[in-house]
């Protein structure tokens, strides 16, 4: 057992931190989830790709360094520290992607992955619809076969960043008369502004419009952005959503980087009499230990050539608990300043609410827990 | 950076879970809380023999040198199987007696508790006032604040804990004059770490145990025509007490590896409240059975409460995470 990097990584993490010191924009970019907050995100990244530290744990060819999961959580705990602005574009980098590494043609790979690392395609996740949430492989959307293509037709909704994004990747119903709900679906890509999409912006709790339905008429979609075999779409989402739930969704640098800033809150506002929230501030700095251990944990696994599955669903929950409760004690220490909207931690407390919703509903991670972790028997669902 | 267990770490945890499943250590930990330490005694010498008391030890005199994550791993074993007795005490004793560094005292006690023939218990300041199995333990040190090492006798009546199987006693006092100076302060120091981080890795092993228990009652117990496993309310109460130890875990090993307080505290407070709440699922998933002294797994329920508190409570650890955080610039 060893938590020291070697001089190599310490070295990477050395250069990120001279070039996050001196291009971190001083002043906060306003809110992701706005038009003018999109536009600043992406100039950001586009800085960021220019100087290659947009997508570390790519290859080069596609904008990355190669590095290895080790260097990309080093990166990130820099990132975060230095108080860069949130990503844009991560639902691209982070659930497309990898399945584009695991799925797609060369051809495919080299006309998506460079636009997605400089920000200049931002692409929106749209796997739900109005009647599929957590059961996802009810869904009905269609695309039925044309000339040289696909139709595509049907809703789909709470499509983060769609408001403003570029793209979408999503699963489509290709086989109706298939025996069961998981068979005849098909994984493609799609523009967001081709004729026949509607974007309706949905405002999320405190108003800003952070993901939309679409509706979508007789969507023309080429052979060409097809991701892997028709029919095969089911398995090939479901091989990434363990990264969604799982290490790089939610990096451990930036709970560090938040449980730092919650100490000095604490130092700054805290009232020594008050114990229960100074446990509870302790809780944190505990929290943000224990999911950084157990991410260089999974990551050492990995890296000995073991694959991590149902694990990723431990991951989901204790992140998205953890969030609320950070964001929480941050909040009940800011006292009467903590209702100010415009305030610091507004923002990343709506944001972290949703965390136990999303990527899979911690009610869902439980089942996935206890069936594949624990072996108790599969209940109805 | 290689954050896993070496193959002697993981090989070493194996033969004590080994050693302790074919040992009949739920008849010695009944035993013992009658007072009958001799099964105890010998499960221990058995422990001996795989030279995990010699993991706290120089190697002087006779120890393999203080390897704390090695004796972490054993010591999750411990608690997975309910060893009874001051194992935490005498392990942290020896750690006592190395990093002492005089020679006559080491060579005294450290070769009897290295091979198993004896044991100790032992109080240290901040800690708490009761040594544990003072009736059962060899030798009974006491550090006073003042940073006297003294060779104590037990006054008063022994008292049980919420755990039959652990007895408790106020030093007197007095005793004969072993040490005294920083240096004693000093080794104390690192001994309470030490017996922080040991009784954290029982804590983990406990809670293993319980939930290990528990979800094989849970597939086997039917009601309503099912297996109670198969409700999605037992399902995940299982589940979250999953959550709670695999996190606790990491904690522990980066704790074994720095030895530093802020670690060591918040292993301690992360696997003694999983445990804790381990017990607490194992106890209701059970029902009625669970809250009788008949089923075993009143072994491991009963010790939760009293490891979550030992050496450290949940909120002593919380302080000492946050004194860390406050003094770092
Ligand atoms: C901020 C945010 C961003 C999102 N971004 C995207 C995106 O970019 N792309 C996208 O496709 N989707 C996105 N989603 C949608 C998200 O994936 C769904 O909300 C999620 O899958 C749950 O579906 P649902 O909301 O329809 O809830 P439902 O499935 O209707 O669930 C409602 C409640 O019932 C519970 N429940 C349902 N079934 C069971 C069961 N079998 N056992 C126990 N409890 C159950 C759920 O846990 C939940 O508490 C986003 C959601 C949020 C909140």
């Amino acid at each position: 057992m060893d938590l020291n990097h070697a001089p190599h990584v310490e070295a990477f993490r050395a250069e990120a931190r001279d070039w996050l010191a001196a291009h971190v924009p001083a002043t906060p970019l306003p809110s992701l989830e706005t038009r003018e907050g999109f536009a600043a995100h992406r100039e950001w990244e586009a800085l960021l790709h220019s100087a290659r530290w947009a997508v570390v744990s790519w290859p080069e060819e596609y904008g990355g360094r190669g590095v290895d999961i080790e260097h990309w959580l080093v990166f990130e705990e820099e990132y975060w520290a230095a108080g860069a602005p949130g990503r844009v574009s991560q639902n691209g980098i982070n659930l497309l992607a990898p399945t584009l590494f695991d799925h797609a043609t060369d051809e495919q790979r080299a006309r998506v992955l460079p636009s997605m690392a400089s920000g200049e395609t931002i692409w929106a996740q749209a796997w739900s619809e109005p009647e599929s949430g957590s059961d996802l492989a009810s869904l009905k959307s269609r695309a039925v076969r044309t000339e040289g293509g696909w139709l595509l037709s049907g809703q789909k909704t709470w499509s983060s960043r769609a408001a403003f994004a570029d793209r979408a990747f999503g699963i489509f119903r290709t086989d109706p008369d298939a025996p069961k709900p998981h068979q005849g679906l098909t994984y493609l890509m799609f523009d967001l502004h081709a004729p026949g999409v509607t974007v309706r912006p949905i405002g999320r709790l405190d108003g800003k419009p952070a993901f939309a339905e679409l509706f979508l008429d007789e969507v023309f979609v080429p052979d060409a952005d097809v991701i892997g075999e028709p029919g095969q779409g089911w398995r090939i989402a479901m091989s990434t959503t363990g990264n969604e739930r799982g290490l790089t969704l939610r990096a451990p640098g930036r709970f560090l980087a938040a449980a730092d800033r919650l100490v000095d809150l604490w130092r700054s506002h805290g009232d020594p009499a008050d114990t229960a929230l100074r446990d509870r501030v302790a809780d944190a700095v505990v929290g943000a230990r224990a999911y950084q251990l157990f991410t260089w944990a999974n990551a050492s696994r990995f890296a000995s050539g073991e694959t991590i599955g149902a694990e990723s669903s431990l991951n989901k929950v204790f992140w998205s608990q953890y969030d609320i409760a950070l964001h929480e004690s941050a909040l009940d220490l800011l006292g009467p300043d903590a209702e100010l909207a415009d305030g610091e931690w507004a923002e990343p407390w709506i944001f972290s609410l949703a965390g136990p919703i999303y990527a899979g509903t911690n009610e869902i991670q439980r089942d996935i827990i206890a069936e594949r972790l624990l072996g108790l028997p599969k209940g109805r669902r | 950076m290689r954050f896993l267990p070496t193959e002697e770490q993981s090989d070493f945890a194996r033969t004590l879970h080994g050693l302790l499943a074919a040992s009949d250590v739920p008849a010695a930990v009944r035993a013992w809380g009658a007072g009958d330490h001799t099964p105890g005694r010998a499960v221990w010498a058995r422990l001996a023999d795989t030279g995990l008391f010699a993991l706290a030890a120089d190697e002087a005199h006779g120890g393999l040198g203080l390897m704390p994550p090695e004796l972490a791993g054993g010591f999750v074993e411990l608690g997975r199987a309910g060893v009874p007795g001051p194992v935490v005490e005498t392990a942290a004793a020896a750690v006592l007696l190395t990093r002492l560094g005089d020679e006559a005292l080491a060579k005294r006690f450290l070769p009897g508790l290295v091979a198993g023939e004896t044991s100790a218990t032992l109080t240290l300041p901040g800690g708490g006032p009761y040594a544990l199995d003072a009736d059962a333990a060899t030798h009974l040190f006491t550090v006073s604040p003042a940073g006297e090492l003294r060779l104590a006798s037990a006054a008063g009546p022994l008292r049980t804990s919420l755990d039959p199987a652990r007895r408790l006693a106020l030093p007197d006092g007095g005793g004969e004059l072993l040490a005294t100076g920083p240096a004693v302060t000093a080794a104390a120091r690192d001994a309470a770490h030490w017996a922080r981080l040991l009784t954290a890795a029982q804590c983990l092993g406990t809670g293993e145990a319980l939930l290990a228990r528990t979800v094989e009652y849970a597939k086997q117990r039917t009601q309503f025509g099912t297996a109670i496993g198969g409700f999605q309310a037992v399902k995940h109460r299982l589940a979250d007490t999953l959550l709670g130890l695999e996190f606790a875990r990491p904690l522990l090993w980066a704790a074994a590896l720095s030895l530093a307080p802020g670690e060591v505290a918040a292993a301690k407070l992360t696997a003694g409240e999983a445990a804790y709440a381990a017990a607490m699922t194992a106890l209701q998933l059970h029902g009625a059975v669970g809250y009788t002294e008949e089923l075993d797994l009143s072994l491991w329920l009963r010790k939760a409460r009293p490891l979550r508190d030992a050496w450290g409570s949940p909120s002593q650890c919380r302080a000492a995470v946050l004194q860390e955080r406050l003094r770092a610039p």
